[in-house]
């Protein structure tokens, strides 16, 4: 026999270690996730009854026993602690109150009328920044070095430099004001969807596509592209078998961090264009001083972010072949 | 008489870089036949490896032949494009390089990456590949074939991982296959297995093998022939016996000094070469291992010695042996 | 073969043994492997690093040498010269003119206020800058103290300074920093009024909420860098144990990670302060950045946005000036990681 048959005793037992491996990252995971909603839950409770005086003292249009009476009605009268929990378990049941500013309306109420306008101008930023993104770092690593990939990453480079604010404010004077060829305000017809979604779609499309094209310069200088190429596979094949499915993982991980700068992004460009959107609520609430806008605001946002990034955690674990077994 | 496998003929090889030209392989000329197994012997960046790749053509950008022949299998390497090297990789001409933990992709499954060079060279099915890469499994001596093709690098040993290498490389019975320090990367137990594998691979499929290492340990068990390179030049070239019983040059005879014995006495010093490595930018006019060699004469600093051949089979470049014939009247050969 | 000799006229002597000198000679030392000398070489061979160095040091320039030549302060409101257009007059000015006396021009027109735009321009890339330094070097000094001190510790210290930073880390700084900003806004103003503290008052709560909302938000990532960076230094003191090759290996080892975990902490903070101007920016723009009269970059960006269809030249030069200084600092921490740090060259 050649070479005596080897027996590989030590991949059988990590074979058998990968669920489990799996599942404690899960629960690590989503424990952290937890901790962390929880935390920004706490904080920011805190940090709105750090203003002193309360929300109605700045209103100079009641006088002091109707301010008492508001705040007994909101319970602002009672210790912190008490309303701490007070407010922790009801949030948890989905009761977040009632809007200070906004007579009537429940937070919560407010908060999801309002989410699918943002969560629309989100959705359809990130796939642009995806359809984008990683052609064009393909493109840029593959011709490394000339033309294309110069004029790329110089595009790219801009495209992380300019804030969204900075963008949208320039899309609105040149396309808006100046040319006058795409609507400013609101999102009632296809076309005034145009500048929005292009101010949040930049910083995105440049970073994947710089993140694309160094994972794939990257991935092209490992060893196994020397093997594929030894084997006498053509480059175009390396570069899309090999290559792209070992790039591909950081941009995987992006996925998270870019959900929140969409997020960061939205709130600039809804003011900026009018749209009635989460972000804008939550700008107008601060302005407000609306307190339980902002305490509802800031944690189911919180919470979307999190949870975003927690699947796609997971799911990177699942996808990369390697991980399993850390 | 026969043609040879593989005859290169003055090759001269540089690397363009930022930096300037490193000028890797400055004339080097050596055959082979079928069959023959030929070490290559040197430190790094004496051009061992690139040798070899640019008989693969795996020294594109930034690496230019600059002159010379290269006839391999009946082709003339160095006018081959680049669609009729993808023909001879991993056809006639197959490479096991160093790491295999890094040289396998580590995404998809052995399967796949066996399967891969036997559709990429034959006309087999898919399911007819499989069925290959589960014999080439069991010739490499791989035990649960099936298992294994399903699964990925990283759940295999070091020692399987080579193992799987040697079994893509002669997937479609390459005439030639090079190995590229192979073992460099295991545990030395694991080292001695891989070494037998292919010994007995050789001797089953009757293939030729450059053995490209700096360890004098492993030629000497498996090469027939070997060839010592320094600084991109063969100084020395000989059968095994030659090399290890009667080295001619001052380098050979320093690695040969420097392998530590079993039978080594305790207090009996290990004996390095001193001195660095030649700065292959620069590389000096004359023999490149004159600085750091003992009995460096004048001459040597100043030209390359030419050959001298000592045998049918063996030959060297140094001043010291022309030396002698000068003093003889310069009789020549 | 033929004769090797004709044309090399070989003399007895050549083949003397050759002295150590002359072997010397012909031994060409390798450029030296000083880690800094070999990054600054790579540094400046870099076309856009040194084009974006160029830039910095201008911007630099801009913002803190030219307002004490300019001729108007940026607090300085002129009557009847408000909202000119660049290199307009106001009426007061026109007069002057015409009578003789030479009127420096408003080269970037004025604001609503008829201050001289551009030295406020120039304040506002001070005031955006010297935010993006200070922030930068705060970030710096608490996140490296904590990285560092987690990394030397080990053990359960570490894993609980962690455990707190990976908590800090998913939480969505944005969200935070907004409603830090709001709630030290208050407190902070109160406790300027009090005695010893009148310097804050000066530079504006506003201001002082930044920073600490930018470095209680921040330090997190540099903690990170500054922890695995320490414990690479720590695992290459096994590593050189495990050695037998001696001393010699080790200490150039240690030397050239030492060196290498500087690197990487300055090329951090120098693209942390890119990162503090556009938070600060932004937080302009949701008016949370600094108090007025101080002008910032974002501040008068934001400012403009309102008249931006009649005075355009006051909204593109801010926004303008703020992508630059981002794009710039970018690029320059950029090619100084190009330049110190070793993996990614070949």
């Amino acid at each position: 026999m050649c070479g005596g048959v080897v027996h590989d005793t030590n991949s059988k037992r990590k074979h058998r270690e990968d669920g489990s491996e799996l599942k404690k990252y899960i629960i690590k995971r989503l424990a952290l996730g937890i901790a962390s909603i929880f935390v920004v839950a706490t904080l920011t409770f805190f940090l709105m009854n750090l203003v002193p005086g309360g929300p109605f003292v700045a209103e100079k249009s009641i006088s002091k026993a109707a301010q008492e009476a508001l705040e007994a009605k909101y319970g602002l009268d009672k210790p912190l602690l008490e309303r701490y929990t007070t407010y922790m378990s009801d949030f948890v049941k989905g009761d977040m109150g009632f809007s200070l500013r906004q007579r009537g309306r429940t937070v919560s109420d407010i908060i999801f009328s309002k989410f699918p306008v943002s969560a629309g101008l989100a959705g359809i930023a990130v796939v642009l920044a995806l359809l984008l993104g990683i052609p064009l770092g393909c493109i840029s690593a593959y011709n490394r070095g000339k033309f294309a990939d110069n004029f790329i990453i110089v595009l790219a480079t801009c495209g992380i430099a300019i804030p969204s604010f900075i963008s949208s404010v320039l899309l609105l004077y040149t396309f808006g004001s100046r040319l006058n060829i795409l609507p400013t305000v609101g999102l009632n017809t296809l076309s005034s969807y145009i500048m929005p979604v292009t101010a949040l779609a930049i910083y995105p499309t440049a970073y994947i596509t710089r993140l694309m094209r160094s994972s794939l310069l990257d991935v092209m200088g490992q060893d196994y592209i020397r093997t594929s190429k030894a084997k006498g596979v053509s480059s175009f094949k390396t570069l899309f078998k090999h290559a792209l499915r070992n790039a591909i993982l950081p941009v995987v991980t992006y996925v998270g961090p870019m959900l929140a700068g969409l997020m960061t992004g939205s709130f600039v460009v809804e003011k900026i264009f009018t749209i009635p959107g989460l972000g804008r609520e939550f700008v107008s609430s601060i302005t407000n001083r609306d307190y339980t806008m902002i305490m509802g605001t800031t944690i189911v946002l919180a919470t979307l972010i999190i949870t975003a990034n927690v699947i796609v955690d997971i799911l990177y674990k699942i996808i990369d072949p390697r991980i399993k077994l850390k | 008489m026969k043609e040879k496998l593989l005859e290169i003929k003055d090759e001269y090889l540089s690397f363009f870089t930022p930096a300037g030209e490193v000028k890797a392989l400055n004339g080097v000329s050596f055959s082979m036949e079928e069959g023959e197994v030929l070490g290559i012997v040197g430190e790094s960046g004496s051009g061992k490896s690139v040798t070899a790749y640019s008989l693969m053509g795996l020294t594109a950008y930034p690496g230019k032949l600059v002159s010379g022949t290269i006839r391999f299998n009946g082709h003339q390497v160095e006018t081959m494009t680049e669609k009729e090297f993808r023909k001879m990789r991993g056809n006639e001409v197959s490479i096991i390089f160093q790491d295999p933990m890094t040289s396998l992709n580590p995404v998809y499954t052995i399967g796949n990456q066996i399967r891969e060079v036997i559709l990429l060279h034959t006309d087999k099915t898919k399911k007819e590949a499989q069925e290959r890469a589960k014999e080439l499994l069991e010739l490499v001596g791989i035990n649960e074939p099936e298992k294994r093709l399903k699964q990925y690098p990283h759940e295999l040993s070091g020692g399987m991982r080579q193992r799987v290498m040697i079994a893509i490389a002669l997937a479609c019975e390459p005439k030639l296959l090079i190995a590229d320090e192979p073992t460099t990367a295991l545990d030395v137990t694991i080292q001695a297995q891989i070494l037998e594998l292919m010994q007995e691979l050789r001797e089953k499929l009757g293939m030729s093998i450059i053995m490209i290492t700096h360890d004098l340990g492993v030629v000497a068990s498996m090469c027939e022939k070997i060839a010592v390179m320094y600084a991109g030049h063969i100084i020395e070239y000989g059968t095994a016996d030659e090399i290890f019983y009667s080295p001619k040059h001052e380098y050979t005879k320093g690695l040969i000094r420097s392998i530590p014995k079993l039978d080594t006495e305790e207090d009996e010093r290990l004996v390095p070469i001193e001195g660095q490595p030649v700065d292959l930018l620069n590389p000096p006019k004359g023999c490149p291992f004159a600085p750091r060699c003992a009995s460096c004469m004048k001459i040597c600093l100043d030209q390359m010695p030419p050959k001298t051949e000592l045998s049918d089979t063996h030959y060297s470049h140094c001043w010291l042996l022309q030396k002698d014939q000068f003093e003889e009247g310069g009789r020549g050969l | 073969m033929s004769n090797k000799f004709p044309s090399l006229q070989l003399k007895e002597e050549d083949f003397l043994p050759a002295s150590a000198e002359e072997k010397q000679s012909l031994v060409i030392m390798r450029k030296s492997v000083n880690f800094w000398a070999d990054g600054m070489r790579r540094l400046r061979k870099n076309k856009i690093a040194i084009v974006s160095l160029f830039f910095i040091i201008m911007i630099i320039i801009f913002a803190y040498v030219l307002p004490s030549f300019w001729p108007y302060s940026y607090e300085q409101q002129i009557k009847y010269s408000e909202n000119l257009a660049p290199f307009e007059y106001g009426r007061m000015e026109q007069e002057l003119i015409d009578a003789g006396e030479s009127v420096f021009p408003h080269i970037c027109g004025t604001d609503k206020l008829g201050r001289d735009f551009a030295v406020r321009l120039m304040m506002g890339t001070r005031i955006s800058l010297s935010v993006g330094l200070v922030c930068a070097a705060l970030v710096l000094l608490v996140g490296a103290t904590y990285g560092a001190i987690a990394g030397f510790a080990g053990g359960w210290t570490d894993n609980i300074m962690m455990r707190i930073t990976d908590i800090l880390y998913t939480i969505p700084d944005i969200l935070l920093i907004i409603i830090l900003s709001m709630a030290l806004k208050p407190a902070l103003e109160s406790l300027a009024a009090r005695p010893g503290f009148g310097w804050m008052q000066k530079m504006g709560p506003n201001l002082i909420a930044i920073f600490l909302v930018f470095v209680l938000l921040y330090w997190v990532g540099m903690a990170r860098i500054t922890r695995s960076q320490v414990l690479i230094l720590k695992e290459s003191e096994y590593v050189t144990a495990a050695r037998a090759l001696g001393a010699s290996g080790g200490r150039i080892v240690k030397k050239h990670l030492l060196t290498n975990c500087i690197g990487t902490l300055i090329v951090t903070t120098t693209l942390q302060i890119p990162s503090a101007i556009f938070t600060e920016s932004y937080l302009s723009f949701l008016g949370l950045g600094v108090a007025a009269p101080m002008p910032s970059l974002g501040s008068l960006a934001t400012d403009a946005v309102k008249g931006m269809n009649t005075y355009p030249h006051l909204l593109i030069l801010p926004a303008v000036m703020i992508s630059v200084i981002i794009l710039v600092f970018n690029l320059f921490g950029d090619g100084l990681r190009d330049a110190f740090d070793p993996k990614l060259k070949n």
